[in-house]
């Protein structure tokens, strides 16, 4: 069978634009004191993505000290238990920190140090962005602030260790919902405050221009990697890619590459928490409508009168309210589709996966895998789908036993 | 010509700063809003700014973050919001009012729909804080079809490439963001403030009006020698939160502060504009 959309009437894709829009969505949506440290990071972003020494450092740093580049491993025991598609995945789990993320903070701490910031601070929801950056500074002799709502600080203590450990102070935010959104918040008022210092790591392809599409090049190793790993190891393209999306970096990171190849098939999967139809979610593209916050113009999860809801999932890391304007345009323009797990298909990938090929996954990436148990069975064995393994579940276990009534 | 320009025009004429207090609509409850409104232009308030509560308030501190949260905790609304405008309205024809909030509620609320309650409403200025020119020019081109002025911030590093565009693009007037932070913090620096203002006339005849960090009559009165206008919100929305209990301690906290406020300025020497 044939997975995508027929949309051989896109332009070729270049976006963003000059100002950071994806179509209507993303842009530079801050307060005035916020537009000139704005655009002293984009001047730098443009002219270092340029700077062979600059790359050459950064590709150093991905080699010798995250490990890269990750492997593709074929899932061949789980593939045949689901009958149907190949499953691959894409082993970002096995980067040093645990995740895709300290892709995204080794280069922007380099671009921090290259702009003479002394200072780096950053959000965090599952913690595993915030432990990026607290490793990077530490290795860099940076001072580090990392920004996580009371909630998160609760439901990922091994994580609030880890980066205390690493030196970074980390501090709880009890405003609003004391999640994600509200660290964003914190961490944007703390830059707004230390302008002058201080280089804010934003963790997600979200934010204001230029964050979406330089955490994008920076995580888009993953799918230029993958796109050579599936040629040399299968001799062709995935038919699928499968990613899990909250604000969305490890799943631009992987399709990116793969955008102009429109017989690969692009699934970024949200978090539907309880269930779509009870509200208790975090899934704007599935049941958000337009709007802005933190930023950007992109899809959110907002009541009537453009306040934004308190969101849910069982993942941290999936549980903000917005996602990354770029999402929001594959969404619109068919190019990329966006689905939702529930919490408790999610869990069932985690076990699938675990139990079956030896590999325990994040929370996060568990929904794509849970997806991908729904795609396999449906397309035929000589096809292949690719799962982006975001991140690995050792920080997930204090959660899983909470939910599995098992003490620790 | 619009209420605020008319306002400030009055202003100069008789030589007194434009004293311009913020409260969060319904902050703590929404019973209190329209008393406290006329309770401030009595006490001397010559502009009033109004809160529209949000619930990712970037910008501000953490005394007008409760004071949305407060709001909110009561259902307060972007269309709430312009109900209480409505109402301050009936009485009093005079005081330009400006909502001041993040651009999320004017989305939802789609911006042809908002600009017809604004108007309707008897509002006379909009603050967006998130809401930079570059990203405003549809709601520019609807806002021009009123006489509800669009207010635009600068900051201390704002470039001058960037002051002459909202000097272009400002009505009514400027709003300056003294210091690099969230509402509510630091202290001034007088003399950073001035040189900044200086530059700032340089590219635009606006009157400018001068927020964060404004805490007491004392402050007032020196950024009133600077400034057509001076606008004092935390250390006001401080007073509400002392007494959220009591309507009737709290109107009075204001009504002090503000009165403190006007003896001051209006006792100060000939400013400088």
């Amino acid at each position: 069978m044939t997975l995508t959309t027929d949309f051989n009437t896109i332009e070729p894709y270049n976006l963003p634009d000059e100002r950071g829009h994806f179509g209507p969505y993303g842009g530079v949506f801050v307060a005035e004191t916020l537009m000139e440290p704005i655009d002293e990071l984009r001047t730098a972003y443009e002219r270092y993505m340029k700077d062979p020494e600059f790359l050459k450092e950064l590709d150093r740093d991905l080699q010798y000290y995250v490990g890269r580049p990750s492997p593709i491993y074929h899932a061949e025991r789980m593939s045949r238990h689901f009958g149907g598609a190949q499953i691959l995945l894409k082993r970002e789990d096995l980067n040093h920190t645990g995740a895709h993320k300290v892709n995204n903070t080794i280069g922007q701490a380099l671009l921090a140090q290259r702009m003479g910031k002394t200072r780096i601070i950053a959000e965090t929801g599952a913690g595993q962005h915030g432990v990026a950056t607290a490793t990077v500074a530490a290795r860099l002799g940076l001072e580090c602030v990392v920004y996580m709502g009371e909630v998160d600080v609760a439901r990922q203590a091994p994580n609030v260790l880890r980066m205390r450990l690493l030196g970074a102070t980390v501090v709880p935010v009890s405003s609003g919902s004391k999640t994600l959104k509200d660290a964003l918040n914190e961490a944007m008022r703390d830059w707004v405050t230390h302008v002058d210092n201080t280089f804010y790591i934003i963790g997600t392809v979200a934010g204001p221009h230029p964050y979406p599409a330089m955490v994008r090049d920076f995580q888009s190793v993953i799918g230029r990697e993958s796109r050579e790993q599936m040629m040399a190891q299968t001799g062709r393209l995935p038919d699928a890619l499968v990613a899990c999306v909250g604000g969305g970096s490890n799943a631009i990171g992987l399709f990116h590459p793969f955008i102009g190849d429109t017989e690969v098939a692009m699934y970024g999967v949200e978090a539907a928490g309880d269930g779509i139809e009870t509200g208790r979610h975090s899934a704007p593209l599935s049941a958000g409508r337009p709007g802005v916050l933190h930023g950007n113009r992109t899809y959110l999860i907002e009541d009537d009168d453009g306040e934004i809801i308190e969101t849910h999932s069982i993942s941290a890391g999936l549980d903000y309210p917005g996602v990354g304007p770029e999402h929001a345009w594959l969404k619109d323009i068919g190019r990329a589709h966006y689905v939702a797990i529930t919490d408790t298909e999610a869990m069932e990938g985690f076990h699938a996966l675990t139990r079956m090929e030896g590999i325990i996954p994040a929370l996060e990436s568990s929904h794509a895998v849970a997806y991908a148990m729904k795609l396999a069975p449906t397309l035929d064995r000589d096809q292949q789908i690719l799962i982006n393994l975001s991140g690995r579940g050792d920080k997930d276990i204090n959660t899983i036993a909470a939910r599995e009534g098992i003490t620790l | 010509m619009s209420r605020l320009t008319q306002r400030f025009n009055d202003l100069r004429q008789r030589g007194r700063t434009a004293l311009i207090p913020f409260i969060t609509a319904g902050d703590p409850d929404p019973s209190f809003t329209v008393p406290a409104l006329h309770a401030l232009v009595k006490a001397g308030a010559d502009i009033i700014e109004v809160g529209v509560p949000f619930s990712d308030p970037m910008a501000d501190g953490p005394v007008i973050q409760r004071a949305s949260e407060r709001a909110l905790a009561h259902k307060m609304s972007l269309r709430k919001t312009l109900e209480l405008v409505k109402q301050f309205r009936m009485e009093d024809h005079e005081t330009p009012v400006v909502l001041m909030g993040y651009l999320n509620p004017i989305e939802a609320m789609g911006y042809e729909a908002f600009r017809d309650q604004a108007v309707a409403s008897g509002v006379d200025g909009v603050l967006t804080v998130d809401m930079p020119p570059e990203e405003a020019s549809e709601f520019l081109e609807l806002l021009k079809a009123s006489d509800i002025d669009p207010i635009f911030l600068l900051a201390p590093n704002s470039t001058e490439a960037r002051i002459q565009k909202m000097g272009a693009l400002g009505h009514g007037y400027l709003y300056y963001v003294a210091l690099k932070g969230v509402t509510g913090a630091g202290h001034l620096d007088l003399a950073n403030v001035e040189k900044k203002l200086k530059e700032i006339r340089q590219w635009t005849a606006l009157p400018l009006a001068v927020g964060f960090g404004v805490k007491n009559a004392e402050t007032a009165a020196a950024i009133g020698q600077l400034s057509e206008g001076v606008v004092v919100g935390s250390a006001l929305v401080s007073q509400i939160e002392a007494a959220q209990e009591d309507p009737s301690a709290a109107l009075l906290g204001m009504t002090d502060l503000i009165s403190s406020m006007r003896h001051a300025l209006d006792a100060a020497p000939g400013s400088l504009v």
